[in-house]
């Protein structure tokens, strides 16, 4: 009786690395990345106290730019404001009074950005306050987003070096509160 | 007589004036038309609504903004132009498609590209072990080794 052949199943060899598949992980792997990047950026919170503040450029309302690497050696106190903001209204007199007593001075510089607001009621806010330091629009929203501001009014005060020593999330309730911030770093 | 013939004169010159600068200036933008260009921005205070439907004062700035722009005769691209060059990208409703944005356009195609070539793979996979079945020789021209060593280690208990 002749038996029949042993039936052999030919496996199939894996030698050959997967692309496709590496490709895909890859793919994968990267676009996780991104995504963790993004939370951890919209989780952060404000800049912190202590942390060196990255130059930005404020192009002001007059069309004046001013770099805060050319202010370096002076205390910069930038608050962030809006027209359509109540809240910055009650700080608005006590800034500018601030910025007079310490203007003469010559070692604090005060600077308005004025947060995702329209010129016209960005101009008639400044005159109606008569504020005069600089003050110009957050263009590209890009100053706000480095200081990763939660809302309006924020102020953020830095140092001779560039190094963030105040942060005050909501207004100021006097200019003696705004003085208590500042004096430390002139000393 | 004389006097009455003047006023008569600058009343008509008045109307005329009138008449002039109504034909100068252009009809303000309907709602309708403004709420056209603000359904497609966003603005950064108020996140995830519309413009055309916020209703904070800083979105109620920025549709009067838009009717001043439309008023003085902007494009619908010119007006997004401006929103983006003031408040950035991530007014725009549909984000432009460079840098990393690219991703929102490119990750959900190849996704699904993805899904359809496992399917297929998952597909092939699972006939494959079918159709050898099919072909294999009937298990009784072959005895099995094992089945042999099961039975009589069956028949020992």
């Amino acid at each position: 009786m002749e038996q029949s052949e042993p039936i052999t199943t030919q496996v199939p060899e894996h030698s050959r690395p997967h692309w496709g598949r590496m490709l895909v992980w890859t793919g994968l792997l990267v676009l996780l990345a991104i995504l963790a990047l993004g939370l951890r950026r919209t989780q952060q919170g404000p800049v912190a106290v202590g942390d060196r503040v990255h130059s930005f450029t404020l192009t002001t309302f007059e069309g004046e730019q001013i770099h805060l690497k050319d202010l370096q050696g002076k205390v910069v106190v930038v608050n962030f404001w809006a027209s359509w903001c109540k809240p910055c209204e009650q700080e608005a007199a006590d800034l500018e009074a601030a910025w007079r007593f310490y203007q003469p001075g010559g070692d604090v510089v005060f600077l308005g950005v004025d947060y995702v607001d329209t010129e016209p009621e960005a101009r008639a806010y400044l005159e109606r306050f008569g504020i005069t330091y600089s003050n110009g629009p957050d263009l590209g929203t890009r100053i706000s987003q480095a200081f990763r501001i939660q809302g309006v009014p924020e102020t953020y005060i830095i140092d001779q070096d560039n190094v963030l020593r105040f942060v005050k999330i909501g207004p100021f309730t006097s200019q003696e509160q705004i003085k208590a911030a500042i004096d430390p770093m002139l000393k | 007589m004389k006097r009455l013939a003047t006023l008569l004169t600058m009343l008509l010159a008045l109307l005329l004036a009138g008449a002039a600068f109504a034909q100068d200036s252009p009809p303000s933008p309907s709602d309708d038309q403004v709420n056209a260009i603000a359904k497609q921005l966003y603005c950064p205070v108020c996140e995830n609504i519309p413009l055309d439907v916020c209703g904070t004062q800083a979105c109620a700035q920025w549709r009067e903004l838009i009717r001043q722009k439309l008023s003085q005769g902007w494009s619908e691209a010119q007006i997004k132009q401006y929103f983006v060059d003031q408040y950035g990208d991530r007014v725009l409703a549909t984000p432009p498609a460079h840098g990393l944005n690219w991703l929102v356009y490119l990750v959900p195609p190849v996704a699904i590209l993805a899904g359809f070539f496992i399917l297929y793979r998952a597909l092939k996979a699972w006939k494959q072990p079918a159709s050898q079945a099919i072909s294999e020789p009937p298990a009784s021209s072959q005895p099995d080794e094992y089945m042999l060593r099961l039975e009589e280690e069956l028949k020992k208990r």
